[in-house]
């Protein structure tokens, strides 16, 4: 495995029951990388990258994160300490907690940072994220967009090698989207390694360094963005490409 | 808003009384009446019930709400075991009238183990295990009441399961789980009435001791029921506010728990 390898995935096999919900998936991120998945609902997207971050158990194969072999046995507490941060469509904020102890919660308690150390570092992030004004407020008083950046800048508090965005804009009004979509393009281009999945395919052909169409729970296609784009090898690529750039 | 209910319940006595006029009822409120020395000694002996009343019932409320919580740990533990014990728990103590368990405790124990108990113990410990179980049923179902993002969310950013438990979910389900917690009080606090049977001097048991000397048993029951009634307005107004200060809807900003 060569060294920069953040996530890799060797024939990974889940089910749900009965139903098979990904088949021999091989995937591979490097440092740096930033891999963009789509493909219809219920194609295994989510659940792939679900099981990058522990949140799923595999039943079958190998996933490296960082070196670490995640074992897909059932346990409470995770393995990976905020290694790999994740963005979730409902932004998944604690409501009882200001946006700021939202930020610092990790920290203080899985890194051992002092309150002071990690309400520095949260400001650090939530400036990044443009709302440092908001850090005394409850996530409830934020529009969308603004908790999915708050979301976003949570994540990042861990000094994750990895990022993961599981639909991160779906949730959100139009008006919103821009905001969120431009917080991840800086996130991207200041290096972070990024996996995504999205329907977004403007973001997509700006930041993929490696597109991944997923259908039935296999991936079907595998590319750089320009010939993903401009010439994909399997028909139904084309299919939903045209269907999702159609409108 | 106080003022309002306070109003509306003097207005619904007075309508009782006027009833109980218009009937063949010969009202004999000399009894209480703390214009006399006679009723002002009858006042002072049934209001003398109170620090009972109160007593017990923080004591009931304190025990099996910390009991409760603890029996409510096992409900969210992975062992099938575990669970079943839990369930058990609650099925027992939830399906044994409270006045069966204070008999039971109280003159039961004795003879099984030899144990005596107080009135005042006896009782507590049979409301309190009584009480716990619905408490547990309450804590269980305000973390279950919890999105599953907010444990997975806490599961990504690497926070252990009992991090996870005493930052973010147990603060908020103690959240959601308070005004059912009120209501809990407000049914101890009632139920503490059952202990008179064996002997507490709390509020009721104060009304029995008279009620059998003067034979007035209407008026004293009433100015028994006035002083529960006083008690769970008491009660109530303060459970709306810790509701209120907790700010039991996020989205409004109430103040935060965990600062």
């Amino acid at each position: 495995m060569p060294e920069d390898l953040v996530v890799s995935m060797q024939s990974v096999n889940k089910w749900f029951g009965e139903l098979q919900v990904l088949k021999d998936i091989d995937v591979s991120v490097s440092s740096g990388e930033r891999v963009v998945i789509c493909g219809p609902s219920g194609s295994g997207k989510s659940t792939l990258i679900r099981c990058i971050c522990e949140l799923e158990r595999h039943q079958q194969g190998n996933i490296l994160v960082n070196g670490k072999s995640l074992s897909g046995a059932r346990q409470r507490s995770p393995n990976l300490r905020g290694e790999v941060g994740m963005v979730f469509q409902q932004f998944n904020l604690f409501p009882h907690l200001s946006v700021l102890r939202n930020l610092t919660l990790a920290p203080m308690r899985v890194r051992k940072l002092s309150r002071a150390a990690a309400e520095a570092l949260a400001m650090q992030y939530l400036e990044r994220v443009r709302i440092p004004d908001q850090a005394h407020k409850l996530p409830g008083q934020l529009s969308g967009g603004q908790q999915q950046r708050v979301a976003i800048a949570r994540s990042l508090c861990m000094q994750p090698l990895l990022m993961l965005f599981d639909e991160p804009t779906s949730a959100l009004d139009p008006e919103m989207i821009s905001e969120v979509l431009d917080t991840m393009i800086e996130l991207a281009e200041e290096g972070m390694t990024m996996v995504c999945v999205t329907h977004e395919m403007g973001f997509a052909k700006r930041v993929a360094d490696q597109m991944i169409f997923m259908d039935g729970g296999e991936i079907v296609e595998k590319a750089g963005p320009e010939k993903f784009f401009s010439s994909p090898d399997h028909e139904r690529t084309r299919q939903f490409l045209s269907q999702i750039l159609s409108h | 808003m106080t003022a309002k209910r306070i109003i509306g319940v003097l207005i619904l006595i007075s309508l009782l009384l006027l009833a109980g006029c218009a009937s063949s009822q010969q009202w004999g409120w000399y009894v209480v009446n703390p214009f006399v020395h006679r009723g002002r000694i009858n006042l002072a002996f049934l209001l003398s019930g109170i620090p009972w009343t109160i007593g017990l019932t923080l004591c009931c409320v304190l025990i099996s709400n910390v009991l409760g919580f603890l029996i409510s740990l096992l409900s969210l533990a992975e062992q099938r075991i575990v669970r079943i014990l839990y369930r058990s728990y609650v099925e027992v103590f939830r399906s044994i009238p409270p006045l069966v368990s204070i008999f039971w405790v109280y003159y039961g124990l004795p003879i099984l183990i030899d144990v005596g108990l107080e009135p005042f113990p006896a009782g507590m410990i049979a409301l309190s295990l009584y009480g716990s179980a619905f408490m547990a049923e309450i804590f269980r179902g305000g973390v279950q009441s919890i999105d599953r993002g907010q444990f997975e969310a806490a599961h990504t950013l690497g926070l252990g399961y009992l991090d996870t438990m005493r930052f973010v979910i147990f603060p908020q389900a103690l959240r959601r789980a308070l005004p059912a917690i009120g209501n809990q009080l407000v049914i101890m606090l009632k139920m503490t009435s059952l202990v008179s049977v064996i002997g507490v001097s709390e509020v009721l048991r104060r009304g029995n001791e008279l009620a059998v000397t003067e034979y007035r048993p209407l008026e004293i029951y009433t100015i028994v029921a006035l002083q529960y009634l006083a008690l769970v307005l008491i009660v109530s107004a303060g459970v709306r506010k810790l509701e209120r200060r907790m700010g039991s809807d996020e989205r409004h900003g109430g103040r935060s728990l965990g600062e």
